[in-house]
């Protein structure tokens, strides 16, 4: 008996420990960033959490003479620790704002948390539709699927295709995408001849792509999260389609930027349409993609690490305009924001709170020894369609 | 009175240490206001473990999908809220119901068997689980999750607050009510025919002693009390997601339990309290590697011994 | 679906392959080694860095692949794994999982959490159409070197003298010992060979299954399905669950894509409650787990 006492008398001391925070200076506002950063979606949240870390650099870390802190915190892609994390940041932190969320179902869960403490709460990675339909606080620089599924479905039409064959991963922003594809190009005439849904977590995309190959369309449109996009080209080469007169159309997270570089030449002209390109030609993103390659040991920032820089941005030059205050005079300087981000001009929608900017249809090609994806055309300042077809 | 309701007798009295800790239990509600969020979790987690001490401590049952009766409490207490009346704790009776009926189908299929196959046998219900709430998104959300639980006020006053105290009060009295009920169970003659079961099951067979009815009972209350933990988890935190069904939900809950200790009882309670407490602290000194800590943590324990861990003078001496 | 067919046959050769060392070390020494998915991983993170950073052949990896991890398991087995047989089953099962998380975030703290990508040279790329039956040739390769492998596993099983002192210290090791046979060795020498196998595994699949730092946490699940269906104490046992796994895998998300996880779960739980010992077993032999 006595063993089991000492380890409650353990466990009861850890916790007393556990409340003796170090003190903390009155004064700096703090941010609390919650990203996966373990566990499948572990690469989105080492992304988002290294651009932070690069804006803090370049910009500083003062707003309204005060310092900023950021707690970062990793949630591991389950939803009710993200919950329980972010309301531990507003409760005990007393954050002035929240950021980060890797998955639709991760911004769903903390966005009543958002609501009742009247946080501000930067969505930086989930893109399905209606995440910031969820709570009047949240406001995302990310993106969503329907935003860029348009581009790449407008190219396809342009290129008269007319049979095609959807390839989508069965959760939100995968049902969106599918569902803006089909619409974009049954307005011009085309069709769609087999709706394919791949669970999310282990893909196996042999017998889908089996499928494809029975229905041969003209070309196949896919999307698949960041980091499955590898798993999914080699597969696709594997079976000869690019042979078989196939064309392989997708959204930007297939053709990762993370992931690109390593994936060969069977990425070669796989055209997407997306809202970021490393290859992106401005001054101020040539900038960016040094930057973090220098801090990151090499790493090329993908479309999260610019959601994440970007995100940062629209916090200090909100907290900027409210003078360190939070709450609802934070959440209205962050509403309206434009300015020039890595990929582009955006601007943050005063009404939906959601991220109004380019979409780019981009080419896969080899320039200078490295696989990027080259943008060919623009879609100037769209807007989320999921929300604006209400 | 005879001898075995004597021996039975003497082993149910509380012992000094139980009282304490029911003592400090409810008294962490007034000493640690600023960690209810933190305390809540635990106790959760505590009362799944202990559920799962119920068939792998007392009956000997190695089960690596529990977290099918965990989600599916989380996921009918969220529907019984959402759809029907958002009282919690009429969900939380109806969750533990609903649960209870699943535990008794399910324990058929463990009746038979050697420790690896109920092992894949529960993993695999529980993977059909997942499944078939992934497949059904129009009720359970898919991997989306399931959204719109607007929780009605405890006892019709108590609103779950964003402190989450309310939260912590009502997990933490469950807790104590079913641990209460487990200890009733475990000292009564028919916990100790379960361990003779999961001590020898040919032997117990043998005086006589009804096996299969034994195991489908104590399945069905194991099964009930992990319910009633989902449905907590849905209810402080106001949705159900397809995590509550993922294997490492079972996985975590399984490590706890071993962590703590099988077969006393209050094994899931001190193992749910470090684990989580050490992930905790991991976790914001390295918010990515973690869990090579963790694992560290948890090799050193095998091979130390959990007994001599907390003796440390013990470290250097051979066994003899 | 005879394409179909094929990429099932493939797949579960793989996860034979994969799973045949757990098998193996769970039949022989009776110690659930969950962390058998961190040697597979080892396996195909020596593969990925050897032929992207140091530029060396695929074919020329695999070998290194084998032997690599073997060593590895041979060393982990004589220093940490040993004082564990005489433990509770329940301990053995969190001795590995604490391996297994401190495997998986050494990896994501050395290499990097993204996917590896293996570039496969170019008489492995692509497939050919034999009789209307699309061959892809990776898969084709697979098929060929795993079968090798259980070809010459069940000939050192059935045909050596190893194999024999092996089969006698599994039916009963404190017979086998108290017969001369030296116990401790054959354990490491098949644990040893066991891991080589998974990281051989790992570095085939590499290609097929995806490789990044979650991989055991995500492949533990077959392994141990491939196990528990086939039984610890053959090989064949294994091999026929572990082909049966694959084809219902591929099969079933193809022709009920809705359904398609439900195919392979269902049919385990009904294969393990009509033959609760596993598809095949051998007289005489004390199955693994009581």
């Amino acid at each position: 008996m006595h063993k089991r006492l000492l380890l409650k008398a353990g466990a009861l001391a850890l916790t007393l420990a556990g409340l003796l925070a170090p003190a903390q200076a009155e004064d700096t506002l703090k941010i609390g960033l919650v990203l996966p950063m373990t566990g499948p979606f572990a690469s989105t949240g080492k992304q988002i959490d290294a651009a932070v870390k690069l804006y803090l650099a370049q910009n500083g870390n003062t707003v309204a003479g005060r310092k900023v802190e950021v707690i970062l915190k990793d949630d591991g892609g389950v939803a009710d620790a993200t919950r329980r994390l972010s309301q531990e940041l507003v409760v005990n932190d007393k954050v002035v704002a929240l950021a980060g969320y890797g998955l639709t179902p991760l911004a769903f869960a903390t966005a009543p948390i958002a609501t009742q403490s009247k946080t501000p709460m930067v969505v930086m990675a989930a893109a399905t539709s209606s995440v910031t339909e969820r709570s009047p606080y949240i406001v995302r620089t990310s993106f969503t699927l329907p935003q860029v599924t348009i581009g790449v479905a407008e190219w396809a039409n342009k290129n008269k295709l007319k049979k095609f064959v959807t390839l989508v991963s069965d959760y939100g922003p995968g049902i969106d995408a599918e569902k803006t594809f089909k619409e974009r190009v049954q307005l011009n005439g085309g069709q769609v001849v087999a709706e394919l849904r791949v669970p999310v977590a282990n893909p196996d995309f042999a017998p889908f792509l089996q499928r494809v190959r029975d229905a041969q369309p003209e070309a196949l449109f896919v999307f698949v999260p960041s980091g499955v996009g590898s798993a999914f080209m080699k597969q696709f080469a594997e079976r000869g389609f690019d042979k078989a007169g196939i064309r392989l159309i997708a959204t930007g997270d297939l053709v990762d930027d993370d992931i690109l570089n390593g994936m060969g030449d069977v990425a070669l002209g796989v055209i997407s349409s997306h809202h970021y390109s490393a290859a992106h030609p401005s001054a101020m993103n040539k900038k960016f993609v040094e930057a973090f390659g220098k801090a990151n040991g090499g790493m090329r920032p993908n479309f999260f690490a610019v959601s994440g820089y970007d995100g940062m941005r629209v916090i200090m030059d909100g907290l900027k305009a409210s003078k360190g205050a939070g709450g609802d005079a934070l959440l209205a300087a962050m509403k309206g924001q434009v300015f020039e981000s890595p990929r582009g001009q955006v601007l943050i929608d005063a009404q939906t709170r959601d991220i109004v900017q380019d979409v780019y249809v981009r080419k896969v090609e080899r320039v200078g020894g490295q696989l990027w994806n080259v943008e060919f055309d623009v879609q100037k300042a769209v807007k989320d369609p999921g929300k604006t077809a209400k | 009175m005879t001898l075995v309701a004597g021996n039975l007798r003497s082993d149910a009295r509380w012992r000094g240490w139980e009282i304490a800790l029911a003592i400090a239990l409810p008294a962490s509600w007034w000493l640690l206001p600023g960690q209810a969020l933190l305390a809540s979790e635990i106790a959760i987690l505590a009362l799944f473990a202990v559920s799962l001490d119920l068939i792998l401590g007392y009956a000997g049952i190695v089960s690596l999908g529990h977290a099918a009766f965990f989600g599916f409490g989380a996921y009918a207490a969220a529907l019984f809220a959402k759809h029907v009346q958002p009282d919690p704790l009429l969900g939380l009776a109806v969750a533990v119901a609903a649960t209870a009926v699943l535990g008794a189908l399910c324990s058929l299929l463990i009746l038979r068997g050697s420790d690896l196959t109920r092992l894949m046998v529960t993993l695999g219900v529980a993977a059909l689980l997942y499944e078939l709430a992934n497949k059904l998104d129009e009720l359970t959300g898919g991997a989306d999750g399931l959204q719109g639980v607007a929780m009605g006020p405890l006892l019709g006053r108590f609103g779950f607050d964003l402190a989450g105290r309310t939260a912590y009060a009502y997990t933490l009295v469950v807790l104590v009510l079913a641990m209460a009920l487990a200890r009733r169970l475990v000292h009564s003659p028919f916990g100790v025919s379960l361990q003779a079961l999961r001590d020898n099951r040919l032997r117990a067979a043998s005086i006589g002693l009804s096996i299969n009815s034994r195991l489908v009972a104590v399945y069905t209350v194991a099964a009930a009390m992990a319910g009633a933990a989902g449905a907590l988890l849905a209810q402080t935190t106001g949705f159900a997601s397809l995590d509550v069904l993922a294997f490492h939900r079972s996985a975590d809950v399984l490590l706890v339990l071993v962590i703590g200790g099988t077969g006393y009882l209050y094994g899931g309670i001190f193992g749910a309290l470090a684990f989580k407490l050490l992930q905790d602290l991991i976790s914001s000194w390295t918010p990515q590697y973690w869990t090579f800590w963790l694992g560290l943590f948890l090799v050193v324990l095998v091979l130390v011994g959990r007994d001599r861990l907390i003796r440390p003078w013990t470290w250097w001496h051979r066994r003899p | 679906m005879l394409t179909l067919l094929f990429d099932g046959v493939a797949y579960g050769m793989l996860l034979f392959v994969l799973a045949v060392g757990l098998a193996v070390t769970l039949g022989l020494m009776n110690f659930i080694n969950l962390a058998h998915g961190a040697f597979a991983m080892a396996g195909g993170y020596v593969t990925v860095l050897l032929m992207n950073r140091v530029g060396v052949p695929f074919l020329w990896c695999l070998p290194i692949a084998f032997v690599g991890v073997g060593a590895l398991g041979a060393l982990l087995e004589r220093t940490l794994y040993r004082p564990m047989y005489a433990k509770p089953h329940l301990d053995q099962v969190l001795f590995s999982i604490g391996l297994v998380f401190m495997a998986v975030a050494a990896v994501d703290y050395f290499v990097g959490s993204q996917q590896q990508i293996v570039q496969l040279p170019a008489w492995l790329q692509g497939r050919f159409d034999l009789a209307a039956v699309g061959i892809g040739k990776y898969r084709l390769f697979i098929i060929v070197v795993c079968a090798a492998l259980t070809v010459a596993l069940q000939w050192v099983l059935a045909r050596t003298r190893f194999g024999s002192r092996l089969r006698a210290a599994v039916d009963d090791a404190r017979v086998a010992s108290g017969l001369g046979l030296d116990v401790n060795r054959i354990f490491l020498l098949t644990f040893a060979v066991g891991s080589g196998l998974a990281g051989l595994g790992g570095a085939l699949g590499a290609e097929v299954l995806g490789l990044d730092p979650s991989f055991p946490l995500k492949f533990m699940i077959y392994f141990l399905i491939v196990v528990a269906v086939g039984g610890t104490t053959t090989i064949t046992g294994p091999l026929l669950a572990a082909l049966l796994l694959g084809i219902a895998d591929v099969a079933g998300k193809y022709y009920v894509p809705k359904l398609g996880a439900f195919i392979v779960y269902s049919l385990m739980i009904v294969i393990l409650v009509w033959r609760p010992q596993g598809l095949l077993t051998r007289a005489g032999a004390q199955a693994g787990g009581r």
